[in-house]
Formats: C-alpha cells, structure tokens, sequence
C-alpha cells in the first residue's frame, strides 16, 4: 500500500479520536439547548470546573485556600490526604449536581419565558463566574490529572498494523479510552432519555412546556436533571482533556470548538452532535495534512469554522436539525 | 343556587351521582386592574358532567385554568376531596388527579401518539431510575400495566390506525382525540376539556360527544367542561355554570338554564332603551 494513504489512514484515525472529544462537549450543548432552549456558553467552563474540582479533591487541595491564607494569615494548602480516582469522580459528579441546582435555584427560576438571548446573555455571565470561581477555589496553575486511565502509544495497534501494512500506527491509548467511555456514555443515556420514567419526562419537556405541566411533570425538577447531566458530561469531557493535555483554563475555550461541531450537527440533534464531532475532528486532521503544507499549515485554527460557515449557507439547521418551516 | 348542590342525586338517564368533589369559593381573579373572574363560586360533583357555558371573554378558560393550577386566584378558596387547596403549581394539581386538555392542543409534536398517551402515566410510574434502565423486575412489571391501560384508552378512543404516527402529521381532529387520550391515560379523578369541540365538523362533534358521554359511562369519570356550542353542551352536561363578563349569571341543570331570562340576554343580547 502506499506510504501516503497509510499515513491518511493513521490521520483519520487519530481524527476521529479527536472528534469524540469534540462531540462530548457539543452533546452538553444539544442536551440543555433541547430541554430548555437555552444556549448554553458555559458548557466549556463547566468541564474545565468539574476537571478542577476532580483535581482538587483528589490532591486533597483546601477550597479558597488563597483567600482563606490572605484573610486568616495561615499556610493552608492541603488537607494531606489523596483520594482514589473513582470516588473522586462520584464526589466531582455530586458537586456538579449542587451546581445544577444552584444555577436553576438562582439564575433560570427567574428567568422563566425570557428572550432566548437574554437566557444565553445569562449564561456567558455565568461563564465568567463560574472560571472566576473555579481560579478562587482550586488556583490558577496548569495541574495535571492522573485518573489511571492508560496513556501512550497502543503497542497491539502499532505491532498489528506493522505487520499487516508494513507501518505501524501511532494511536494513543487515552483516546481509545476515551472513545469507549464516551460510547458507552451516550447509550447510557439514550437508555435513560427512552426508557425511564426522567426520560420520558425529560423529552416532553423538550417538547411542549404547556402539557408537560399537565401531564405532573415539574419543569424545575427537568430543568435541575438536564443541567446535572451537562454537568456530569462536562465532567466526562473535563477529564479526558485534562489528562491529554493537562487541567488548564484554556481548557474552557473548548467550547469555541463545539460551536461548529453544533452547526454541523444541528443544535437539536444528539446523534448529530456526535457525528458532527467526527466530522470536524477528521475533517481538521485530514484537512491538515493534505492542505496544510501548501498553505504553510496551522489550518487546525480555522478549518472547523470555515466548514461551520459552509454548512450555514446551504444548510442552516446542519445535519440533523428540525428544518423550521413556517406555514402560511 | 339550584337543588342539585352539595351532589347526591340520580339523573334522567338513571346514572348516581355521588358527593361534592371539587368546590370552588368565591373565587377572583385578576390580571392587573383587568378583573377576569369575580366573586365566583360552584361546585362539581363525583360522577358528573358539569359544563361551564359564556359568551367569548366571559372568564371560562380562566376558570379551568384556576381549577388546574396554571393560575391562582387572588380570593376565594378551592375546595378538593372535603380539602383546602393552597396555591399549586399545575404539576402538583396533575399529581393530585386532575388532568385536562387544552383549547390550542398542547401535545409533543415530536413524539408518536402512542408515546404521547404514555406520557400521560408518567405519575403513576414508581419504579427507580436504575431499575427502568436495566429493565427489571418492578419496572418492567409496572411498563407492561401502564402499557395495558394505555392501550385500552387507544382502542376505545379509536386511534389504534395511527399509534406509531408522529402526532405532528396528523390533522387537527385526530389532534383533539390523542390529546384527550392522554389526559385519559391518568385515570384522573377529574377530568377538565377546554372546548373539547372547537373547530370541528358536525361528524366529528358527533364522535367527541359519544366519547365524552361514554368515558363518564363506562369509566366514571368525572368531567368538567367548556364549549360554545350550546346545542352540544345541553344534551351532555348534567349541570351548567353560565359566565358572562367574569360573573356567574346562571347555574343548574341545562333546562333551569335555557329558561333564565339574564342567560337569555347574554347570549341574544338585550335592548337598551
């Protein structure tokens, strides 16, 4: 096989490990946008606090311990004990769904049958407070994140693929982990959104507001459960950042990425969000190593949104949005 | 106020109506300086079916909307079951027994009929979250119940054709009877129609009508209901509230009704001289 197609072929892979990470954060996107027609600018911010919160607990990290030092005058920085991953993440997840509940307890409730841009203008406050706070509690340093998930060159790929093409390929062994955690993320709640009884409820609420009140559903208790899964994604796609590239807040402006992925997708779409994540994940990847060197590279920045700009003008509600046809 | 009040008494057609469900107490409601009910009160008795008639503007889906919790009254109280109702949300009034339908249909447009009347059960669902997803024991026990009851409701409202037909496709009277399905499929205790019939053809006014009756038959509904075709409301309704300009001008059986000189003058209008 030629060397240049091998190469393509390892590209596309490593690709579409990268377009999983994308869809994670655009599918906490579709899910708060489906459930309450808010655009939620946050989304970024709440991986990169649940990836800080993970942290902290598990270093045994003192919360506001800056502030804490500067008003008392003591050295507090650690409580001295470390935390195994697993519960960590159980106390992480806990901590989001308190987040949850504060959001719609102080923001949503009072800004019910808003403008839909008012309710994003909320949320992009909501971004800054909530980075604010994350850099108050846990500090501002590049942290590293260690959850014991494998890391490194995948040696079965490398050898197997060696010897059937004659070159191995480098795939990491986080993405793979990644991949897996996030399929098995998404059928988990595709199960719930079908067959339970939140579900259920969950997608009524997604749909008509009026007779999801009729039929005993809370909107209050939807709205606190969709923001608790956001956060509980946010938390997923928090952690495989992290451990890729470490628990930093230009971790936040991941989200900047979801907002094509999105527009691929359709904003309404789960399926779409993850196919969109694909697409632009093997689309900037494959765009790059075939086009890059003629344009002297560094496509990655822009070739996402220029694609995000394509789908616009000839197809405004992406892959798989409702098309909103308005009858006369 | 008429004989029939306070409940306990057997119609022409020979069915029992039993106790005092629902009262309401002098109850007012505004909307700012716009006073849309005044001083109202009436009650609804287990078994009956009981119709609230006005010209348009007269408060009555005003008045379903305070017995259903979409709105609460700045005076009067809501008696329910011998009970005193404090301030509701909706969701807690459907909780309680309560389910309706609405005058512009509220149904989720995305979901297949079917999926939409299982909503409906959605608060006689106990099993826990986890046990849902890994199907087992209770919950698959209680999905086969609701299931059952779900397609009995189907089969005798007469929309087996379409149940797996997204209800966004389907025409406005179909529209009516899947809503109404829904609101069925609770198994309320009482159950409110607004303007059950609005905007349909005289077939398909015929058709509600038998379901309606036979619903109050066959399952013992208790209904309250709001219709301008008077014609319609008088051959089905036990007792009747007229409401003009957010006042209770009549109350009673439909011929004490259709003999009340200040309904009479609602509806005809009246020379000023």
């Amino acid at each position: 096989m030629p060397e240049q197609l091998l190469f393509a072929m390892e590209v596309t892979l490593n690709g579409l490990m990268a377009g999983v990470l994308y869809a994670l954060v655009a599918l906490g996107f579709v899910l708060i946008f489906k459930a309450s027609g808010i655009f939620n600018y946050a989304q970024g911010v709440m991986a990169l606090f649940a990836a800080l919160t993970l942290v902290g607990i598990m270093d045994g990290q003192i919360p506001f311990a800056h502030i804490i030092n500067a008003i008392f005058g003591t050295e507090l920085h650690h409580f001295g004990w470390h935390v195994p991953a697993l519960l960590a993440i159980i106390l992480t997840a806990g901590v989001m769904v308190v987040f949850a509940w504060l959001v719609q307890k102080f923001i949503f409730s009072h800004l019910v049958n808003q403008e839909p841009i008012i309710l994003f203008m909320a949320t992009i406050g909501l971004a800054y407070f909530l980075e604010g706070v994350g850099d108050l509690m846990w500090g501002s340093d590049i942290k590293k994140l260690d959850v014991g998930l494998p890391q490194g060159i995948n040696d079965w790929i490398d050898i197997t693929t060696f010897e059937v093409f004659g070159y191995g390929f480098f795939i990491d062994n986080l993405d793979i982990s990644a991949t897996i955690v996030a399929i098995i993320l998404v059928a988990a709640l595709i199960i719930f959104s079908q067959y339970t009884k939140q579900g259920r409820a969950l997608r009524a609420v997604a749909d008509d507001h009026q007779a999801a009140l009729s039929v005993g559903i809370s909107l209050n208790f939807i709205w606190v459960l969709v923001w608790s899964i956001a956060g509980f994604v946010a938390l997923v796609a928090g952690i495989m950042w992290g451990a890729k590239s470490g628990v930093q807040f230009s971790l936040s402006l991941i989200a900047l990425k979801a907002l094509p992925v999105l527009m691929l997708g359709g904003f309404t779409s789960i399926p779409g969000a993850i196919v969109g994540g694909l697409i632009i994940g093997v689309g900037e990847k494959l765009f790059e190593f075939l086009i890059g060197p003629m344009v002297g590279g560094a496509t990655e920045n822009w070739f996402a949104y220029v694609l995000a700009l394509l789908f616009l003008v000839f197809r405004p509600q992406g892959l798989f949005g409702e098309k909103i046809i308005e009858r006369v | 106020m008429n004989a029939l009040t306070g409940g306990n008494y057997t119609t022409a057609d020979g069915r029992k109506i039993g106790n005092t469900m629902m009262e309401m107490k002098n109850i007012t409601l505004r909307f700012g300086g716009v006073v849309a009910i005044k001083d109202i009160s009436f009650d609804i008795n287990e078994g009956e079916i009981r119709a609230i008639i006005g010209p348009n503007g007269a408060g009555k889906s005003s008045m379903l909307n305070v017995i259903s919790g979409f709105y609460n009254p700045q005076e009067g109280e809501v008696w329910f079951h011998g009970k005193k109702r404090p301030p509701m949300r909706p969701y807690q009034v459907a909780r309680q027994g309560i389910a309706r339908t609405f005058q512009n249909i509220a149904l989720f447009e995305g979901m297949s009929v079917l999926d939409n009347v299982m909503t409906g059960r959605l608060t006689h669902m106990k099993a826990g979250m986890l046990s849902q997803m890994i199907w087992k024991g209770k919950a698959e026990a209680e999905e086969t119940a609701n299931r059952e009851i779900v397609e009995k409701i189907i089969d005798f409202l007469e929309i087996q054709a379409i149940r797996k037909t997204p209800v966004g496709r389907l025409p406005y009277g179909l529209k009516k009877r899947v809503e109404l399905a829904r609101a069925l499929a609770a198994e309320p205790k009482l159950l409110l129609l607004d303007e059950p019939m609005a905007g349909m053809n005289v077939e398909e006014k015929e058709d509600m009508s038998r379901f309606i009756l036979s619903m109050n038959d066959e399952f013992g509904t208790t209904i309250a209901l709001i219709e301008h075709d008077m014609g319609v409301v008088m051959d089905l309704s036990d007792r009747v509230v007229v409401m003009d300009y957010g006042k209770k001008i009549g109350d009673g059986t439909p011929d004490d009704v259709r003999n009340n000189q200040e309904v009479i003058d609602a509806y005809l209008g009246v020379a000023h001289d």
